[in-house]
């Protein structure tokens, strides 16, 4: 079976509390040099039958309409093996 | 004949109970309507109550919005059927687009419940015109996903159409942008907010104020009156 990732990402103007409050637990934990720290989601799909294009876009349909709020976050693609 | 107002559960919702009741303290018939039901039960407005529908698990109100009883809501809604959305229902309205934006984690990451300061700045939406504008109210507020969010061109559009219907007063408790704790649609019939008003609809309990109650009665009037 071959492995579909969906990432999602806030969009860059939308304040990411979640980053923040991890980029600032760095120092304190003795990790120096990382400006800023956004975090995301990441969606590991296991795909029945070939990846091809037909396949591929109903992933992207799925990302588009469930995986993600495009209101508020951006999305890729991609296939893995 | 009174009128009939629906009140959701999800797998998750928790504040049901509390919206049916307020429904019949403000002198409506309150039915339940459970979310793997596409019938409406001939209700003659909607309630999507607070909680945490599917558990929240991808974004708050992401699940519920495709589930089978929303089909017959989004097309209802956009036929004119009252709806209000509180809490998780606000973010459950803004998943299925029936109102713009999106909400986020609350800005500080802490859970929060407190009694909150509102301004009715809508007085003329199918739920709040047995409020005037500019009248403030205290209902409780409870959420950990209660940021609103939109671009600007859309918060632009919501203000300058009247459309933010509550702002906070005194403190904006998760980072909403410009103060903004409810909004509706352009028709007036969808209505969303964090803050519970059903929690303060009786004296003995929530603020110990029956603010919320006009949410209720504002529409019961509207659908008795139509």
């Amino acid at each position: 079976m071959a492995r579909v990732v969906v990432d999602v990402m806030l969009k860059p103007e939308i304040l990411d509390p979640q980053g923040q409050a991890v980029q600032r637990a760095l120092p304190r934990l003795g990790f120096a040099g990382i400006a800023d720290v956004r975090q995301g989601k990441r969606f590991e799909l296991e795909v029945e039958g070939p990846v091809d294009d037909a396949a591929l876009a109903r992933i992207h349909e799925m990302a588009e309409t469930f995986l993600a709020n495009t209101v508020i976050e951006d999305f890729i693609v991609k296939v893995e093996s | 004949m009174t009128a009939r107002i629906g009140v959701v559960t999800f797998p998750g919702t928790l504040d049901d109970q509390d919206a049916l009741r307020a429904a019949r303290l403000a002198g409506a018939e309150p039915v339940s309507l459970w979310h793997r039901d596409k019938d409406l039960k001939q209700v003659d407005a909607v309630v999507l109550a607070g909680g945490f529908s599917y558990g929240d698990y991808l974004r708050a109100g992401a699940i519920s919005r495709f589930s089978p009883v929303m089909e017959t809501i989004i097309e209802q809604a956009k036929a004119g059927m009252p709806v209000l959305g509180i809490c998780n229902g606000f973010q459950i309205l803004t998943e299925a687009h029936l109102l713009p934006g999106a909400m986020l984690r609350n800005n500080h990451l802490h859970f929060i419940c407190r009694d909150q300061k509102l301004r009715v700045e809508n007085a003329e939406t199918a739920w709040t015109s047995d409020y005037t504008e500019g009248q403030e109210i205290e209902v409780p507020l409870k959420n950990m996903d209660g940021r609103y969010v939109a671009d600007e061109r859309v918060l632009d559009e919501l203000e300058a159409e009247g459309r933010v219907a509550f702002r906070y007063l005194d403190v904006n408790p998760n980072g909403s942008l410009r103060d903004i704790a409810g909004i509706t649609n352009a028709a007036g019939n969808v209505v969303g907010l964090m803050p519970h008003p059903e929690h303060a609809v009786e004296p003995l309990v929530g603020t110990g104020k029956t603010d919320g109650l006009g949410f209720f009665t504002s529409i019961l009037k509207k659908l008795v009156n139509a």
